[in-house]
């Protein structure tokens, strides 16, 4: 998906060309792309059909589905991490996902240990387990859309 | 004959019909040039039944859809920006009818002249700065190796050592915003005139590491292997982010008349997004 000749350079800085102009290359990642023929390029109106609201509206809607998988992220569903729309470096990703569940893993460890010490203080834990458990169904719910 | 709207991708000066022959768009439907004074608007004819109010709606909602009309779209601005100057106009901007394109063109004439004439022999290129390292506490992982002598001592060191990673983290990305201003003020000596825009989340750049700055430049096409040169150097001398150049690219960033500011003018704003 991205594009066919990234050069990478000893100095470390990534050069994409043939990002712009069509003429048969391979064009450039989809995300710079709908970044600018969704968000730049001009906006005009007059005898117009199709309202640009609609636009605004669509923009909207990719911002809430990315904030909307931080959010996945943090209550540890990787779902989109195979989704190659999103995605193109899927291998990678998952690679980190399982880092991230590992120190995840560490803290949950941790927290179980510090609070073994203080027991009759509440349980605070099994609240946000159940929240993170109704957040887990919005999830599925938006996905299924 | 089954309706149709006006599809317009950009504003150009006079274009030769050979110029757009073989050009395929949105649809792939071809594409064809609408005049008025030394002005064309480039449009196709789309279907309103996949490209009227409604259907849009729910077509821009299909990811596969969405793909393939921003590419068609965007290829027919890049054939046409190798033909001369041109205004990219935003997708999915259709007209109902060809006089309504024509009145568009002579109502902001001069406007759309000014563009062109300010892009003129420039191209957009674009420059991502990313944290060159990992964000997270890597170094020291969170609960190993904790005194456990007592349990508010344990606890303490814990805090306290999350503590120290956090405000490491935050030192490290200060440091990552200051060398993303300096990058850009370079950047823009090199530029008739920049834009910045908001980082890209990491699941549309594909790599998690945080984006501190996503700028645009319009440069002198003969400027251009210079830019990419001062892009090398800079990265050279911020081993702290990582430096990613794209284009070149039709003017995209720099189509709208009203955003006249100059380099450097607008100052740098860029919000570190929390790389989880």
């Amino acid at each position: 998906m991205t594009t066919g000749s990234v050069a990478q350079t000893g100095a470390g800085a990534a050069q994409v060309y043939g990002s712009g102009y069509g003429g048969g290359r391979d064009p450039a990642n989809l995300g710079d792309i709908l970044e600018r023929v969704l968000d730049k390029g001009l906006v005009i109106a007059g005898d117009i059909q199709v309202n640009l609201l609609d636009i605004e509206l669509l923009t909207i809607k990719l911002r809430l589905v990315i904030a909307s998988l931080d959010t996945a992220r943090e209550v540890g569903i990787n779902w989109w991490e195979t989704d190659p729309w999103l995605n193109s470096n899927t291998s990678r990703q998952q690679d980190d996902g399982h880092e991230l569940e590992e120190e995840n893993r560490q803290l949950r460890e941790r927290v179980r240990e510090l609070e073994s010490g203080r027991k009759g203080r509440g349980n605070s834990r099994s609240d946000r387990e159940s929240r993170g458990t109704a957040r887990h169904m919005d999830l599925r719910d938006h996905r299924a859309r | 004959m089954e309706p149709h709207g006006i599809w317009i991708y950009a504003i150009t000066g006079r274009v030769s019909a050979a110029g757009l022959g073989q050009l395929r768009g949105v649809g792939g439907g071809p594409v064809r040039a609408i005049a008025a004074g030394e002005l064309t608007a480039v449009v196709g004819d789309v279907g309103l039944a996949e490209f009227g109010e409604q259907a849009l709606r729910r077509n821009l909602e299909d990811l596969a859809w969405l793909e393939a009309t921003a590419r068609a779209h965007h290829q027919v601005i890049g054939a046409l920006a190798e033909l001369g100057p041109l205004v990219p106009i935003r997708l999915a901007t259709v007209y109902s009818s060809d006089g309504g394109v024509a009145a568009m063109l002579a109502d902001r004439d001069a406007d759309f002249r000014a563009v062109l004439s300010r892009i003129r022999g420039r191209q957009e290129w674009g420059v991502k700065a990313y944290a060159a390292g990992r964000p997270g506490p890597q170094d020291a992982p969170v609960g190993a190796a904790a005194p456990a002598s007592r349990e508010a001592g344990a606890g303490a060191a814990y805090l306290q050592r999350r503590r120290g990673q956090l405000t490491a983290q935050k030192d490290a990305r200060r440091r990552m915003l200051a060398d993303a201003e300096t990058i850009h003020a370079a950047l823009c000596e090199q530029a008739a005139d920049a834009r910045l825009h908001p980082p890209q989340a990491p699941q549309l750049t594909g790599t998690k590491a945080l984006m501190v700055l996503n700028a645009a430049y319009l440069v002198d096409d003969e400027r251009g292997a210079e830019f990419g040169a001062r892009v090398e150097a800079l990265a050279d001398r911020h081993p702290g982010v990582r430096l990613e150049l794209t284009g070149p690219w039709p003017p995209y960033s720099f189509a709208a008349s009203e955003e006249s500011e100059g380099v450097g003018e607008r100052a740098l704003r860029i919000e570190a997004r929390d790389a989880v």
